[in-house]
């Protein structure tokens, strides 16, 4: 049988991996629209997608999320590179580049429990934004390891409330991933 | 440079499509475009008033694929922009470079349910290479210039622009650009050396090649230079519905059509092939069948100018990513040179190639009844006609027929709804056929079916002196829908008839029409009846052929089945030597 059929099982490719675009786009009315249509006609799933300005305020850079083999991740790539207002793609490789999120999680205390959450807040260098009689909201930036790490921590004192940003993400060095240079 | 004078957001769209070197464009007015309408009144642009949107898109849709130029459709707000929903996913899909006009409510109303209010922008966004939406007059002439662009370069498609009602009413400097950057959209147009020099190697290695031309040829411009590339490998040539014409059926490579009702000789020969000159097609699930079972000893070869096309449905193993006519002048001295080198053998492929186009050939029976049969109807018409005729198709079994028992030999003579399938596609587009082609003879080949959706553009080519002829195949049902409940319900005809040798009376209904009606129901009158409709050059003609309702479309793949399965007639499978299984 051939090897040359995208159907057919073969090798490591083949295997779905998490992973981060970091898409820069025009800031136009409508390119949030046409790039959360594309993934649904598609079929593509996000896992996440985080939309913000640049340091031009003519361009938006998102960090989309997505878990797709490498055959799919190429079709995204070209699919997302068609739409006019997409400048630029990168895939970022979670070695060589920051990536955060954001966390706020209301957590249900007592007065016995308080200290270890707060032990807890330290130890993971997250910060205390809200006290009240019986709950502490806390907020804590960092990978998807860490966010989840923390949560499972926290998890058993009783999780009331939690919001998560979409992960954001930039790699590390000197500029690769400027405007100027995607431009090109 | 660019000109600067004081006007109308109107005017500077009217200027915008002078300038923009538009000629005809096919539309309705309506309130939010309105004050469009005001300067056209006075353009040298000639407007076509159709009698309903789609007539408009598909009549754009028309012209473009005869004349290769751009295709102007122009609409209100609301349900004038939603009817052109249809035609737009239509050009889209067939890669035809159409630009839509569109009036919007005004900008302040945008977003309040407004009369004649409806999302074009949002709601054309998956079915068009870009949509527009413009509130500022500033910016209609460079909106205009863009959309222009972006539907002609690259891989062409639709592109609509929504102008809202106050930007056309209020006074702006017209500035068109007399150059394009778009930061996001730079189409490449030159293969990579690497990968030219890697497809010839491929090429000259190859025992058994097949050339599998799709649409692009005719996009590209590129039949010279296929007609060159071809006769330098030798190799057999398959044209798919989008391609008929980029490669003369009379030249002695050619196979004819593959896929789900393709020749028997083509569908084998990409099945079996060992490598696959792909130029401008898509690998569709109408051509592959079944995907993991299509050509599966063969490496890939595919050129295409969007680069999302490589790989989508399967992988190539040499992507030559560019202008087709270019990738293909490009690689004729990369394989000339391999050819010094290695001049491989592809005798005996040849002769099993064209040993099934000899063993199966298309073909079909008079019924036994005397009545008409519908592929004879289609077959004079295409030898009565000529090469240099257009035909344009409906959707269904006529349109199958039309592309099997028409020879092509030009690109731009066959016209039809490929990708979407659009039942209405012929008369109209028929019509921007003729507008674009006045001195050549257009012929819609249509179904009762679907000349049932669109044929009130009749009344438009008959008041605009637009004499184009159309053959309505009349087997009172929906043939092809009526084929699979054969095949695949048990010959349970679930509303599939539609008595349309009763009602309506086709004659009557096109002399209604200010056209010419005549009908033929027996097989000596068909060429007579034929040679009257060509004789008809001053109205427009309507020709109902009473056809026999029970014929099928040969040979066939069943939908989701392997290539291998082809059955080149009812339960008649071709049979093959042991060697070649």
């Amino acid at each position: 049988m051939s090897q040359s059929h995208p159907d057919a099982p073969s090798s490591s490719t083949s295997i779905s991996k998490t992973r981060t675009l970091s898409v820069l786009v025009e800031n136009s009315p409508g390119v949030l629209a046409r790039i959360s249509s594309l993934f649904s006609r598609r079929g593509y799933n996000i896992d996440s997608l985080a939309v913000g300005p640049t340091e031009n305020p003519n361009f938006s850079r998102m960090t989309i999320v997505i878990n797709v083999e490498d055959h799919a991740l190429e079709q995204v790539i070209a699919q997302l590179d068609k739409l006019i207002n997409v400048i630029s793609i990168t895939e970022l490789d979670p070695v060589v580049s920051v990536q955060r999120e954001l966390l706020l999680v209301k957590v249900s205390t007592d007065e016995k429990t308080r200290s270890q959450v707060l032990e807890t807040v330290q130890l993971f260098r997250a910060k205390v934004v809200d006290v009240a009689q019986d709950a502490v909201t806390i907020e804590a930036t960092g990978n998807t390891e860490k966010i989840s790490a923390l949560l499972r921590v926290l998890e058993p004192f009783g999780i009331l409330e939690l919001i998560q940003s979409g992960l954001v993400a930039m790699s590390r060095g000197l500029k690769p991933g400027s405007i100027s240079e995607d431009k090109k | 440079m660019s000109e600067s004078t004081k006007m109308t957001g109107a005017s500077s769209l009217v200027k915008a499509l002078e300038a923009a070197g538009v000629d005809v464009m096919f539309g309705i007015p309506g309130g939010a475009i309105l004050p469009a309408y005001d300067p056209i009144f006075d353009s040298k642009i000639r407007h076509i008033l159709v009698r309903h949107e789609q007539g408009a898109g598909h009549a754009a849709t028309g012209y473009a694929q005869a004349t290769g130029r751009v295709g102007v459709c122009i609409a209100t707000s609301g349900p004038g922009a939603t009817n052109l929903v249809t035609p737009l996913a239509d050009a889209q899909m067939d890669s035809v470079p159409i630009v839509a006009i569109t009036g919007q409510v005004a900008s302040g109303a945008i977003g309040t349910d407004a009369f004649q209010e409806a999302d074009i922008r949002g709601i054309t966004m998956p079915i068009t290479k870009h949509s527009f939406l413009v509130t500022d007059p500033a910016d209609i002439a460079r909106s205009i210039a863009e959309a222009f662009y972006i539907a002609s370069t690259g891989r062409p498609g639709a592109v609509l622009v929504d102008i809202a009602k106050d930007a056309l009413q209020m006074q702006t400097e017209f500035n068109y650009p007399t150059s394009i950057n778009l930061g996001g959209y730079n189409p490449k147009l030159d293969a990579t050396p690497e990968s030219i020099r890697d497809a010839a190697a491929l090429i000259a290695q190859s025992k058994a090649p097949v050339l599998y031309i799709g649409g692009g040829a005719i996009k590209a411009q590129a039949h010279k230079e296929l007609l060159k590339l071809a006769e330098l490998t030798g190799a057999p040539v398959v044209t798919t519905l989008m391609a008929r014409g980029a490669f003369p059926d009379s030249h002695p490579q050619h196979l004819g059509m593959p896929g789900m009702h393709g020749t028997v000789a083509a569908v084998t020969a990409l099945q079996k092939a060992d490598l696959l000159i792909t130029l401008g097609a898509r690998f569709d699930d109408r051509v592959t069948g079944k995907l993991s079972t299509f050509a599966q000893n063969a490496k890939i070869i595919h050129a295409d100018i969007d680069p999302a096309e490589i790989g989508k449905n399967r992988r190539a193993d040499v992507a030559l990513i560019g202008d087709l006519r270019l990738t293909i002048e490009a690689l004729i001295p990369a394989i000339k040179s391999e050819f010094k080198k290695n001049q491989p053998d592809i005798s005996a492929w040849l002769t099993q190639a064209y040993g099934w186009r000899n063993r199966f050939p298309l073909g079909y029976d008079h019924p036994a009844d005397g009545s008409v049969s519908p592929q004879y109807v289609i077959e004079r018409i295409g030898k009565l006609s000529g090469p240099d005729a257009i035909y344009v198709a409906g959707v269904g079994q006529h349109q199958m027929w039309a592309s099997q028992f028409i020879s092509y030999e030009k690109p731009r003579t066959w016209l039809n709804s490929g990708g979407l399938g659009t039942m209405g596609y012929a008369v109209p587009a028929a019509m921007g056929a003729k507008v674009g082609a006045p001195d050549t003879t257009v012929w819609a080949i249509d179904g009762d079916g679907c000349f049932q959706m669109t044929n009130q553009e009749l009344v438009t080519c008959a008041l605009n002196n637009i004499p184009i002829k159309v053959a309505v195949i009349n087997n009172e049902s929906l043939g092809m829908v009526r084929q699979w409940q054969t095949l695949f319900y048990n010959e349970r005809y679930s509303n599939t008839e539609l008595h349309s040798k009763r009602i309506p009376d086709f004659a009557k209904l096109a002399d209604a029409m200010g056209c010419v009606g005549l009908t033929c129901d027996s097989t000596e009158d068909v060429d007579k009846t034929i040679a009257k409709a060509m004789e008809i050059n001053d109205r427009p003609v309507v020709v109902d052929f009473s056809v026999h309702r029970d014929a099928m479309v040969w040979p066939m793949v069943a939908a989701g089945t392997s290539n291998d399965g082809i059955v080149n007639a009812r339960s008649l499978a071709p049979i093959w030597d042991s060697q070649e299984l």
